[in-house]
């Protein structure tokens, strides 16, 4: 696919979502030192789609509830641990809170949640129902003349989920054009390889023969990233949904992350934490 | 081709022509869209069903078309009221409350989100089409659901007066809605408060407390008793999560025996619900709680399996007297 030159972003831009990557990354290690447990590869395999949408291509205000704003669902809930440090650096969340990630009364946990957490456009957790809280925004905002679009990233595991082939069809049918899933297509699940547990491939021509608009992407490619998720959002006239297969690597930033399905779920010890911090800010993406 | 079918045969669509009752969903809907409520509805392949068309033919741009995809309505409905619609969406209670179960719990009760399901023909009330369309454990599990409310509208009228309610309660709301053929109890003025139930009658020797399609043939066995000269006063509790405790315990003050009657499995139902008040009070009062008795219904036309499961006039009032002879 050729993109228009000026959808790609400048040097500086460039510069400033690989530094917002690489936050998101070595908050998402803070974070977990302090829960003990958590998802860090989920996070890693999405950290340069998280900092190109919330610090480019989503239209967003200092108030996270205004109405016309873009919205953004995490099918992968587990990876909430990676947006809520964006949501305290946009202001939204006292950054406070951060320091007390999942401890007794805190709003952050593992999963996102609406009513706790200022920046949250939908809770989730329980896998395959985000695509259809998408398609619901979708109607709605089409209904009140509003033109924000909803990206809704999806984990490839989550492929498995009936439920999300009935909101891709309903998608198709209804003409949700403003709406974009975004598959984090890292190769694993938590008990091992996707397509060695239960394959989903061919996983972009599913998404065709459901009637989406499919792209594909190198998701750690922060210019061919932003450029794509520009030019989909700015795009009016396309008449259908729209699927963006990112194809990521599971902990990438941390090599043995990136080599090791076990990381799913994990934790390091401070001395391994430390390590992991300084391959991530000595390592360009 | 309808010229070359006797005037018996019908199909599939003329349904509602055939049961005007079932228009009284569509009629609230109505109602809430002229007062200016930024209403939505939508249906899984039912709008004949739910009689949802009628709706759909008035405001087109306001209904979806789900097809056969309920887990994926419901979600949606979630994220539709999360952009400040109001959205409405019907299928079968056995769909609704079991199937989507667990959309209901994550996507609309944990995320606050006032969307209004209404699972309809409860109960047996789809008789002979079996187990799969019967609906007796849609209360158990939707009434385990924190921040859930329940209403079972008794008739027609009530349910149009509770979806008019609902656009001033801004919460998710379960509504258990029978097949529309029940008769009317209440005329076209009767309103709606959720939380409180209705009273018909004092009863000094037995409060029948019912819900949804029970709730007419309850009234008329306390007749055919009142007759017998037994005092039974009727409850309509209308709303089945928050529970009217105050009723419940009223009724348990002046009758000291107490019979619930539902539409669904004794287990986790209405009586089950009363049973929790009773026993949170500790108070000494009988009670016998009328339904199914945890088990599969039969198959029968619905009218025989009311009659076999003793949830008509006669099968009440038989389980009543049986209940006021026991010491």
């Amino acid at each position: 696919m050729t993109l228009p030159n000026d959808f790609r972003p400048d040097a500086e831009t460039l510069a400033r979502l690989r530094d917002r990557a690489r936050f998101v990354r070595l908050e998402t290690i803070r974070l977990i030192e302090i829960a003990k447990v958590g998802h860090y590869s989920s996070v890693f395999s999405a950290a340069e789609i998280f900092a190109a949408l919330y610090y480019d291509v989503m239209r967003l205000s200092p108030d996270p509830k205004w109405p016309d704003r873009d919205r953004f669902l995490m099918g992968k809930g587990h990876a909430a641990v990676g947006l809520f440090p964006i949501y305290a650096d946009k202001g939204w969340l006292d950054p406070a809170l951060l320091d007390n990630y999942t401890r007794l009364g805190s709003p952050l946990g593992d999963h996102p949640d609406m009513r706790k957490v200022p920046g949250v456009d939908f809770s989730s957790g329980s896998i395959g129902h985000a695509l259809s809280n998408g398609v619901g925004m979708a109607f709605g905002g089409r209904m009140q003349g509003r033109d924000f679009t909803t990206f809704v990233m999806l984990g490839d595991g989550e492929m498995q989920e009936g439920q999300v082939w009935e909101a891709a069809t309903c998608a198709a049918h209804h003409h949700l054009s403003r709406l974009v899933a975004i598959v984090d297509r890292n190769g694993f699940q938590l008990d091992g390889e996707v397509d060695r547990e239960m394959s989903i491939e061919p996983l972009a021509d599913k998404w065709r023969a459901f009637g989406w608009e499919v792209h594909e992407v190198d998701g750690h490619d922060p210019s061919a990233l932003t450029a794509l998720l520009r030019r989909v959002r700015a795009d009016k006239d396309r008449e259908r949904p729209c699927c963006i297969v990112a194809h990521t690597s599971k902990g990438k930033g941390v090599s043995y992350m990136e080599t090791e399905p076990g990381w799913h779920l994990g934790y390091l010890a401070p001395e391994d934490a430390e390590a992991a911090r300084r391959e991530i800010i000595e390592t360009e993406i | 081709m309808s010229g070359l079918l006797s005037d018996q045969s019908w199909q599939y669509r003329a349904l509602t022509d055939r049961n005007p009752g079932l228009a009284h969903l569509s009629d609230g809907l109505i109602d809430l869209m002229e007062d200016g409520h930024p209403v939505v509805a939508g249906s899984a392949d039912l709008k004949y069903s739910n009689g949802l068309y009628q709706f759909e033919r008035r405001y087109p741009d306001r209904y979806i078309q789900f097809g056969i995809s309920e887990q994926n309505m419901v979600s949606a409905a979630a994220g539709l009221a999360s952009t400040g619609m109001m959205p409405f969406v019907a299928t079968f209670a056995s769909f609704l409350g079991l199937l989507a179960c667990e959309q209901i719990r994550m996507d609309i009760a944990y995320c606050a989100q006032p969307v209004r399901l209404i699972g309809h023909h409860t109960g047996i009330s789809m008789g002979f089409y079996g187990t799969s369309h019967h609906a007796t454990e849609d209360i158990g599990t939707m009434r385990s659901i924190a921040d859930l409310t329940i209403v079972s509208p008794a008739d027609g009228p009530q349910l149009r007066a509770a979806i008019r309610a609902s656009a001033e309660h801004d919460r998710p709301i379960y509504f258990r809605t029978g097949r529309s053929q029940e008769p009317d109890i209440y005329g076209p003025d009767t309103t709606f408060e959720f939380g409180r139930a209705v009273r018909h009658g004092a009863g000094r020797d037995l409060s029948i407390i019912a819900c949804g399609m029970p709730v007419h043939p309850a009234l008329e066995a306390a007749a055919i008793l009142g007759a017998e000269g037994i005092s039974v006063g009727v409850i309509d509790m209308a709303t089945i999560k928050p529970l009217d405790r105050a009723a419940v315990l009223d009724a348990a003050a002046r009758a000291g025996r107490l019979m619930t009657v539902e539409e669904h499995n004794v287990v986790g139902g209405l009586g089950a619900a009363v049973a929790e008040v009773l026993a949170d009070e500790g108070l000494p009062v009988r009670l016998h709680r009328h339904g199914i008795k945890d088990s599969f219904a039969l198959i029968a036309p619905p009218t025989h399996l009311y009659a076999h499961y003793q949830l008509d006039a006669d099968g009440i009032a038989s389980v009543a007297r049986n209940f006021l002879r026991q010491g």
